[in-house]
């Protein structure tokens, strides 16, 4: 574990009254729902970020919107913390607690509550896992497109926070790009419906900021989300290339020539090495880096689709072009890449970073990372989706090197600073948490974080929700000279609490 | 083109410095683009204005990245045209309002994501909020914020992108924005049934979007409207629209597959890419019920957003009560409305929320009506009491088109 990134200091006063805190929040719960010993919440500690770790106060596990409107109020009112939390896999430390907080997790409202096709939408409750609603609807001829990586196990619910993406994003947009409505619980639990069944909603565009906003505007408990009709088939297809230039000029062109595949991946040498020796998918070990190129729809449009991007590959040098010619090979070409994170995780120690550029420096970024990972004297494997520039450098370290953890962090914020330098953002779809907080100055002037921070303000003036996240520490209590600080005490938010 | 008392910045500097005078002296300004949506929303009650068409002009775009950037003033024209020369477009196809406004002037591309003004692509390919990638803009106090970017993802903060998009310029002065364009298709085609009625025709619509054929339009033309699309090219009992686009070979496939399952509901026949143009674009600018020129008392219009399957229903009810002309767009979920006189908002409001809810928006009406009315959907409370926090926020003195989206805001 490494101290790099600082956390709030506990509040002693609610540390303190603890055992009443304890008492209060049963009463408002039905037995079951709420947990206390420590040796259960250890399991809360963390999320799929697992450098950094804090035992919560207490955690709720609430069946109903009312029961988590009922501790929200509760917390507000005691000005307690809250750590909204899903499947805990955000890789960014979003759903790490604090010891003076309570987590509210969802995972027991996990029901799918209707599905109806002929407005193709889907209302579950947040704790619905996401391959959950495409296999609810799968025999049916539909499916929720979103496809994280960790989709067996991350919730609707964390997804939203998050604004997931996934390898098939490129065709089918991300969270906020599938998402209809909400009903979420605010700071004071009271409790609101956003959008519903209608394509769009009323006044501002409140989905929009709510998704992907981390946990820190309210809790959501249910939404409604689009389901697509699944396409007749899907063909990936495997090109191997002598460099990664050659990968990332293919990409280029294969976009720039009016095709949008649903997916392009790209792996790098040492990427193609990790998951060939876990997956034996079949991966060629001659080239530099490879793209999984796939294509939907019927055989005919796949065969059309394919025969123009496998003559966009020839004139990149190609090596290798492996088409998939059976639903097991399909599965098996993706089945390596699935595994990349796993099967990195065998081998060492790893972060993975979640930086985006754009498309064109794509193959500028590769070769700076290569740098800054030589610099520090590490290792990287780079897997990531290619089509919109999504990168996922994964760092290999040894968690039992001190310095060498240090290290592993120093280049990562390197290699997310270049991302922002190339025209790019630090977070593609992992979210800031507190994995990037200290690095929004670096995408950010003053004024544009002053400008976020006040809109969070409008909807939780206490700063009670995920309150160590997103936004750097020091910005939020004015202590700063000259800096624009957003009072969230003096917000006018506050007369309406 | 200048008009007195309308200053017209041509550096996003020159806005923040208007916009923070106007703050200091607490005197609310209209903001412009091309002026083309200034009929929509709440009459401003303000002696001045801030018109951002000298901010004009692309900023970055290669085709190859799918990513565009442009001064918020640029005529949307100059945008469309870039875009084709690279065979590209706008995927959520804007709708242009002269037609059904009556209006002049040139849309801008701030003013279109400003409205969030989204076409019938919309249906499959998303808002315009879906494709706006990141913002400059000039906030309430005369801060230049930026949010966003010009990548595909991004979850760096909170999303002030999309706030701003729809936001009717009452959030801050778009300067500059960055946004997704895709592909253009190689071609498309129109799958047309003839003779269903409005609920067959949600049932057809529904159908078509439930297969695999990824139908990027789905419209419906009651007799009433039909004869008024495309010159009359589909007139003859009312008409279904569906259309395909892509790769050649592609459509070619799907075309048959959908044509084959809509021969069970009635009369189907096939428009080609040219004719299909030509019944999107008048179906996309609500050609039905233009007409309107300055000056000249014309009939209420409103846009509906609700599920697609209540569409049908809501007008069906409508009917019983009140003289209404109707068409739909986004598989019955869009539903332009014209009322014989009044625009009777009550009744209109009460059969959305009855049918599972959604919203109006009265696009059209005259000033006076426009004061009187609620023009965007009232919120529920909390909702509104949140709304006014998010405007105090940007415009703490609500000088950036006080009142356009309603009393608060």
């Amino acid at each position: 574990m490494t101290d790099l990134i600082a956390f709030l200091e506990p509040s002693r006063s609610v540390i303190d009254r603890r055992p009443t805190i304890i008492a209060d929040l049963a009463e408002l719960l039905p037995e079951g729902c709420l947990i206390t010993e420590e040796r259960e919440l250890v399991p809360f500690d963390t999320d799929a970020f697992v450098s950094y770790r804090r035992m919560p106060l207490a955690v709720v596990l609430p069946e109903t919107t009312a029961q988590v409107a009922a501790v929200m109020k509760y917390c507000n009112d005691n000005a307690i913390p809250v750590i909204p939390r899903g499947a805990g896999t955000s890789l960014s430390g979003g759903a790490i607690p604090q010891e003076d907080a309570v987590v509210i997790g969802v995972s027991k409202m996990n029901q799918i509550v209707e599905v109806d096709y002929p407005n193709r939408t889907a209302v579950v409750q947040a704790g619905v896992t996401n391959i959950s609603i495409s296999q609810s609807v799968d025999a049916d001829g539909f499916f929720y497109a979103p496809d994280p990586s960790s989709q067996l196990a991350c919730t609707i619910g964390g997804n939203i926070g998050m604004n997931s993406g996934g390898a098939h994003c490129l065709k089918y947009g991300v969270t906020t790009n599938n998402l209809l409505g909400v009903k979420m619980v605010m700071f004071d639990g009271s409790i609101v419906e956003i959008g519903g069944k209608a394509l769009d909603s009323a006044g501002y565009d409140l989905l929009g900021l709510i998704c992907g906003s981390e946990g820190q505007l309210g809790i959501v408990t249910e939404a409604t989300v689009r389901l697509l009709a699944k396409p007749e088939g899907a063909r990936p297809v495997l090109f191997g290339f002598e460099s990664s230039v050659a990968a990332g000029a293919c990409v280029t062109e294969i976009i720039g020539s009016g095709i949008i595949p649903v997916a392009i991946e790209f792996m790098d040498k040492p990427a193609i090495e990790i998951c060939e020796a876990f997956a034996q998918a079949g991966y060629p070990m001659d080239v530099e880096a490879l793209l999984i190129v796939e294509v939907e729809g019927s055989d005919a449009e796949m065969d059309a689709m394919l025969a123009r991007i496998i003559e966009i590959a020839r004139k990149h040098a190609v090596k290798t072009i492996k088409e998939s010619q059976s639903a097991t090979e399909a599965a098996l070409i993706w089945k390596g890449r699935k595994s990349a994170f796993g099967a990195t995780g065998r081998i060492a120690d790893y972060i993975c970073m979640d930086g985006t550029v754009p498309l064109g420096q794509l193959s500028h970024v590769l070769e700076k990372t290569s740098e800054i990972i030589d610099h520090y004297g590490l290792r990287v494997a780079n897997v990531f989706h290619a089509g919109d520039g999504n990168m996922h450098p994964l760092i290999l370290f040894d968690a039992n090197d001190p310095e060498e953890s240090m290290k592993a962090e120093m280049a990562g914020n390197d290699i997310l600073k270049l991302c922002v330098d190339a025209g790019g953002c630090l977070t593609g779809e992992h979210g800031v948490g507190i994995e990037k907080r200290d690095l929004m100055r670096h995408q950010y002037t003053d004024a544009d974080l002053a400008q976020q921070m006040r809109v969070r303000a409008a909807f939780d003036p206490q700063w009670i929700l995920n309150p160590s996240k997103v936004f750097p520490l020091e910005r939020r209590n004015g202590s700063q000279p000259g800096d624009p600080v957003p009072d969230a005490a003096a917000a006018p938010g506050k007369t309406a609490a | 083109m200048s008009e007195p008392g309308i200053q017209y910045p041509e550096t996003d500097d020159e806005v923040a410095r208007i916009v923070s005078e106007a703050c200091a002296n607490r005197r609310p300004i209209e903001i412009r683009g091309g002026g083309t949506k200034r009929g929509y929303g709440r009459p401003l009650q303000v002696a001045s204005a801030l018109s951002v068409e000298k901010l004009s002009g692309i900023t970055n775009y290669d085709p190859s990245e799918l990513v565009m950037a442009a001064r918020a003033g640029t005529p949307l024209e100059e945008i469309e045209a870039a875009l084709a020369l690279n065979k590209q477009m706008l995927t959520f196809e804007p709708m242009d309002h002269r037609p059904l406004l009556g209006a002049s002037g040139v849309p801008t591309i701030g003013g279109v994501f400003a409205g969030n003004i989204s076409g019938p692509r919309r249906i499959s390919a998303g808002a315009a909020r879906d494709s706006l990638l990141g913002v400059r803009f000039v906030n309430g106090s005369g801060e230049i914020i930026k949010s966003g970017g010009r990548v595909m993802k991004n979850v760096t903060g909170l999303d002030l992108v999309k706030l701003m998009a729809g936001s009717w310029g009452t959030l801050g002065v778009l300067c500059e924005v960055i946004f997704k364009v895709l592909p253009r298709p190689e071609t498309m085609a129109t799958i047309v049934v003839k003779g269903l009625n409005d609920a067959q025709a949600a049932e057809a619509m529904a159908a078509a979007m439930g297969m695999s054929v990824e139908v990027s339009g789905a419209a419906h033309l009651p007799e009433s409207v039909v004869h008024k699309i495309a010159d009359g090219a589909l007139k003859g009992g009312p008409a279904t629209v569906l259309r395909l686009e892509g790769l050649e070979p592609s459509v070619a496939v799907r075309r048959e597959r959908l044509v084959e399952e809509m021969h069970r509901r009635g009369e189907v026949s096939v428009l080609d890419a040219d004719a299909t143009t030509s019944v999107w674009r008048d179906i996309r600018d609500v050609k039905p019920f233009a007409g309107a020129s300055a000056g000249v008392s014309v009939k209420p219009v409103w846009r509906v957003s609700v599920a697609p399957s209540a569409g049908h229903q809501l007008v069906a009810a409508l009917r019983l009560k009140t003289g209404v002309d109707a068409f739909f767009d986004w598989q019955g979920g869009l539903v332009w409305l014209q009322m014989e006189a009044d625009p009777e908002a009550d009744l209109v409001r009460k059969y959305i929320k009855a049918l599972g809810g959604g919203h109006a928006t009265l696009v059209r009406a005259d000033a006076a009506t426009r004061a009187a009315v609620p023009v965007f959907e009232p919120q529920p409370a909390a909702l509104e009491a949140l709304t006014k926090r998010i405007k105090e926020q940007f415009d703490p003195r609500a000088i950036l088109n006080p009142g356009r989206m309603s009393s608060a805001v």
